[in-house]
């Protein structure tokens, strides 16, 4: 039972980080109606850049994370600026699709370039050590509890902000009818620069508690949880950010449940293969929006 | 305008002729003073650190021999390809070191290029030495040899090791390897074999994907519910330096057992070396042996690049001299057809007997089928540096 526990925490623990990474993903696409793929990728930075600050120069951890949000946001607008908005109005979708993947695969090889191709050991921001429950028979490690709090927070922070702010208030507008907001005096492009600020300032947190709980940084740090985030946002529903924190804590807990109980092997298999049943089932996704198209 | 078309076409029948014709009278005149041997392997990417390592070693090696006269009485010149431990692109980097004038391959560096690149060696019957190519399938044609041991035969190692050692001899054994990589699971499958016919016990066999290389908790959590006090991870060292700091934050604490893969965990940055302490590892090279081979070469690399030398630059340096005793047991010189340079140093690995050697506490020889045959050597970790092993 406290076996049973201890991988279930474990799995609440990886899935509070991919609902992270997912409300990046979903925030964007819910309003700018684009997948940035290279949302992954600004983990990575944002980790490289807490990694120099808090491991090399020995700052202050929580001081290196604000430093890494203040980057990652700017890297988030620029991105979007320079790369992302030019297409805004492209007759195809698909456009925007390539050159975020473009974007991913430039800052892959931009920290291959500028960091190298080893793998750095990270320190982890978290120093405290944990909890001993049942008489030392439940660990659960510092790091895990500060992942599922600190997810926990910005959930709620966020779901504040978009119903309660004028910024959030216009950000709903636009994800429902861009031109209409538009008509309505909302600046479109500001907001989507907004969106792009908070995703990209989310992503250096989800960077420093990944490379907290699995202590290792290497250019290809965020490809695989990025990817992992992105099927946990479609589960909830692509746009929901509930539905992304849900996705995310179901991915990590069947993860690691069916790593335990079935087979390491087919841990990933098992988790697409849901992926894919709840998407035959259900389209929209588990909290998704059926909307219907006006003729 | 046909009769322009002619013209035109004509002169560029002509261009190209000529330039053919240039290409051969350069590749004649060069080929017949010098050895050419090329070198292949990953100096970026994920696998960066063996690749440079043996390209740096193979450079001494050739620069020893060249300023004693050579092979033969012939200098050698050497290219090295990067190829980013990548199949594709390490075809692609034999085709271009064939271009420049290639006659023999140390190479590749890491085993699924080298597979590769095998079929493109035995098609031109050129002579193939990897130095660390470990997958049965590397040497599998007449022409290429290994001089590391190949998966089978450290998985084999290392369960006779363990059977051998007097500490590690009743340990309940946890393995957790990488299902997704030719060299992990060809080293865990013959451990697995060789552990059943030793009585070795072995309590939880677990794996991970390359997709899945960083949360090790489940399976390090169920070697602990099983009591496993000896891990064995025939896997690379980015994964192992994880799966050393989880275990550290779990408060597991059980002896690590690893093979060749695990060379290099001390230099990855910022790890915390004092949780590798006593961890044993099957390597052909300790860097701190203070034999007068050895402490040449580490010397030498570390003024040429600043840090120790891993095995993999070990395997190459010696790679480099193997060729150089058997060009020379032959009487092979540069002015040979490629293959036929290729099929008579492949009679003369089966003949030479290397010894001097940093890889082998004794000599080497090798098997028709590409084998070498040495003794293994074992190290333990002990205050930040290899430490032979009983």
């Amino acid at each position: 039972m406290m076996n049973f526990l201890t991988y279930l925490i474990n799995g609440i623990s990886l899935g509070s980080i991919y609902a992270i990474i997912a409300l990046g993903y979903t925030m964007v696409y819910g309003i700018a109606k684009m997948l940035n793929f290279a949302h992954g990728d600004v983990i990575m930075i944002g980790g490289y850049l807490i990694y120099i600050f808090a491991s090399s120069l020995g700052l202050n951890p929580v001081l290196s994370i604000v430093i890494a949000m203040a980057g990652c946001t700017c890297l988030g607008i620029v991105t979007e600026k320079i790369a992302y908005k030019p297409l805004r109005n492209a007759t195809s979708n698909l456009a925007v699709l390539i050159t975020a993947i473009g974007v991913s695969y430039f800052l892959q090889n931009f920290a291959l370039l500028v960091f190298g191709a080893n793998p750095k050991a990270f320190t982890s921001v978290v120093s405290w050590e944990g909890i001993s429950l049942a008489g030392d028979e439940l660990k659960i490690q510092g790091v895990t509890i500060v992942t599922i709090v600190v997810s926990l927070i910005i959930l709620l922070v966020l779901q504040l902000f978009i119903n309660k702010t004028r910024s959030g208030q216009a950000m709903l507008a636009v994800s429902e009818d861009k031109g209409a907001a538009t008509l309505m005096g909302i600046d479109v492009n500001k907001t989507i620069s907004l969106t792009f600020a908070i995703g990209s300032g989310l992503a250096a947190i989800a960077g420093a508690l990944l490379c907290s709980a699995y202590p290792t940084i290497t250019p290809y740090t965020g490809a695989m949880p990025g990817i992992k985030a992105f099927v946990a946002a479609v589960l909830g529903g692509i746009g929901s950010i509930p539905g992304a924190m849900i996705g995310g804590l179901l991915l990590g807990v069947v993860e690691i449940l069916s790593k335990r109980y079935i087979s390491t092997q087919l841990a990933d298999a098992i988790v697409f293969g849901i992926l894919i049943i709840i998407l035959l089932v259900k389209p929209t996704g588990l909290l998704g929006k059926n909307i219907q198209e006006k003729v | 305008m046909k009769k322009l078309h002619r013209v035109l076409s004509v002169a560029t029948a002509c261009a190209l002729a000529m330039s053919m014709l240039a290409g051969c009278g350069a590749a004649k005149t060069t080929s017949s003073n010098t050895f050419k041997i090329g070198g292949i392997g990953p100096t970026s990417g994920a696998a960066a650190i063996y690749g440079s390592d043996v390209r740096d070693a193979i450079q001494i090696a050739v620069d020893e021999i060249n300023e004693k006269g050579g092979i033969n009485g012939y200098q050698i010149e050497y290219k090295f390809e990067d190829d980013e431990h990548n199949a594709e692109k390490s075809v692609n980097a034999y085709n271009t070191l064939k271009d420049w004038g290639m006659q023999m391959l140390v190479g590749c560096v890491t085993s699924a290029p080298c597979i590769a690149v095998s079929e493109k060696t035995h098609d031109d019957g050129m002579f193939q030495l990897t130095p660390s190519g470990t997958a049965v399938n590397c040497v599998q044609y007449d022409n290429a040899f290994r001089l590391c041991f190949s998966d089978p035969n450290q998985g084999k190692a290392s369960a006779q090791y363990i059977a051998g050692n007097a500490e590690l001899k009743g340990s309940t054994i946890a393995i957790i390897y990488d299902s997704s990589t030719e060299y992990s699971t060809g080293i865990h499958d013959s451990f697995v074999a060789e552990a059943g016919s030793l009585g070795l016990n072995i309590a939880v066999d677990s794996s991970f994907t390359v997709d899945s290389a960083t949360d090790f908790s489940v399976q390090l959590q169920s070697a602990k519910d099983a009591g496993a006090d000896l891990i064995f991870l025939p896997i690379y060292y980015q994964e192992a330096s994880l799966i050393l700091t989880q275990a550290n934050t779990m408060g597991y604490d059980p002896t690590f057992f690893g093979v060749d893969g695990m060379d290099g965990i001390l230099e990855v940055e910022n790890f915390d070396v004092s949780l590798a302490e006593g961890v044993y590892l099957l390597t052909p090279f300790s860097a701190t042996a203070e034999d007068e081979l050895t402490v040449n070469f580490v010397n030498k690399f570390k003024e040429k690049t600043g840090h120790v030398p891993n095995q993999f630059g070990a395997d190459a340096y010696d790679a480099v001299y193997a060729i150089k005793a058997v060009a020379e047991l032959k009487n092979v010189t540069p002015s040979m057809a490629v293959s036929e340079m290729g099929a008579t140093m492949a009679a003369g690995m089966t003949e030479v007997t290397l010894d001097n050697v940093l890889t082998s506490p004794t000599t080497i020889t090798w098997t028709a089928d590409g084998e070498p045959n040495k003794d293994p050597r074992a190290v333990i970790i002990q205050g930040g540096v290899y430490v032979l092993a009983e």
